[in-house]
């Protein structure tokens, strides 16, 4: 599966097109197999391809947050764009991810 | 200009993004900000999933390659209806289901509250829906329903960039 990897104890994971809960049971499922079995302690959300996410796509990083906060890991957020920013503040979890910013924003 | 659909749909996930779709397509002649946009497909997401999920317990979504629903799960039978209405820039859209109902609609609302926390579901939805419309009205009976109404107004004017 090219949509998750395992790189220095990070789990990249390339968010599809649309987050919604379609999908989110199984971006949740993926993503806890690589937590359980791998050696991993950090998770980075990609949005690059992401055009729409809604709750669903908190559910799926909180969930992710609480299970890699205890030992220690944190929650990278990458390429996220105006709309799905706001969506992370609106809903506080801003505060509880590491945004990285964009070099090439617009 | 004034314009009214209605969808049916039945209660499974596959049909959130054809309830966002419809909601988009509909609202295009007004020619929308994207942010206007994104807003509506939001909510209206967050309206249709909660019907799916907590209106009728259809609580599985599919895979891109693999139904999840897991063996000894069953798909509940229900429809979800869409319904948009566009008058004077104003879209209304109501989102109706005949499932479960609601027992306590404050309750439901408060920000983080979900009544099915082994989902990793955000409890964000009705908040979501607060923050992106002009108006939000829930009505619901348990066992008979919940019909959503939301309102919002469009095109009102050059939109005027969100401080970063």
């Amino acid at each position: 599966m090219d949509d998750f990897q395992v790189m220095n104890h990070c789990l990249m994971i390339r968010l599809p097109k649309e987050i919604d809960h379609h999908l989110a049971g199984w971006l949740c499922d993926e993503a806890d197999k690589y937590l359980l079995y791998q050696d991993v302690y950090h998770v980075v959300f990609d949005f690059e391809d992401t055009r729409f996410m809604d709750s669903s796509g908190i559910g799926i990083i909180v969930g992710r947050y609480k299970k890699v906060s205890g030992l220690g890991g944190k929650v990278y957020i990458l390429h996220a764009d105006r709309y799905i920013r706001k969506l992370l503040e609106l809903s506080g979890i801003g505060k509880i991810v590491e945004m990285v910013e964009d070099k090439d924003e617009k | 200009m004034r314009n009214e659909m209605e969808l049916v749909m039945d209660a499974i996930s596959t049909n959130e993004g054809l309830a966002r779709v419809a909601v988009a397509a509909f609202v295009a002649p007004l020619n929308p900000t994207l942010e206007e946009l994104a807003d509506v497909k939001t909510a209206v997401s967050e309206a249709v999933t909660n019907a799916i999920i907590h209106g009728y317990g259809n609580v599985w979504g599919y895979s891109k390659h693999r139904n999840l629903v897991p063996p000894g799960a069953e798909r509940k039978e229900g429809k979800v209806t869409l319904r948009c209405k566009l008058e004077e820039g104003i879209l209304t859209v109501e989102v109706l289901d005949k499932g479960v109902g609601i027992e306590d609609i404050s309750k439901a609302m408060e920000p983080l509250y979900t009544s099915k926390p082994e989902l990793d579901r955000s409890g964000m939805g009705f908040s979501f829906m607060e923050a992106f419309m002009d108006d939000l009205q829930v009505e619901s009976k348990p066992g008979e329903g919940t019909r959503i109404t939301m309102k919002k107004k469009l095109a009102c004017g050059p939109w005027i960039g969100r401080e970063e």
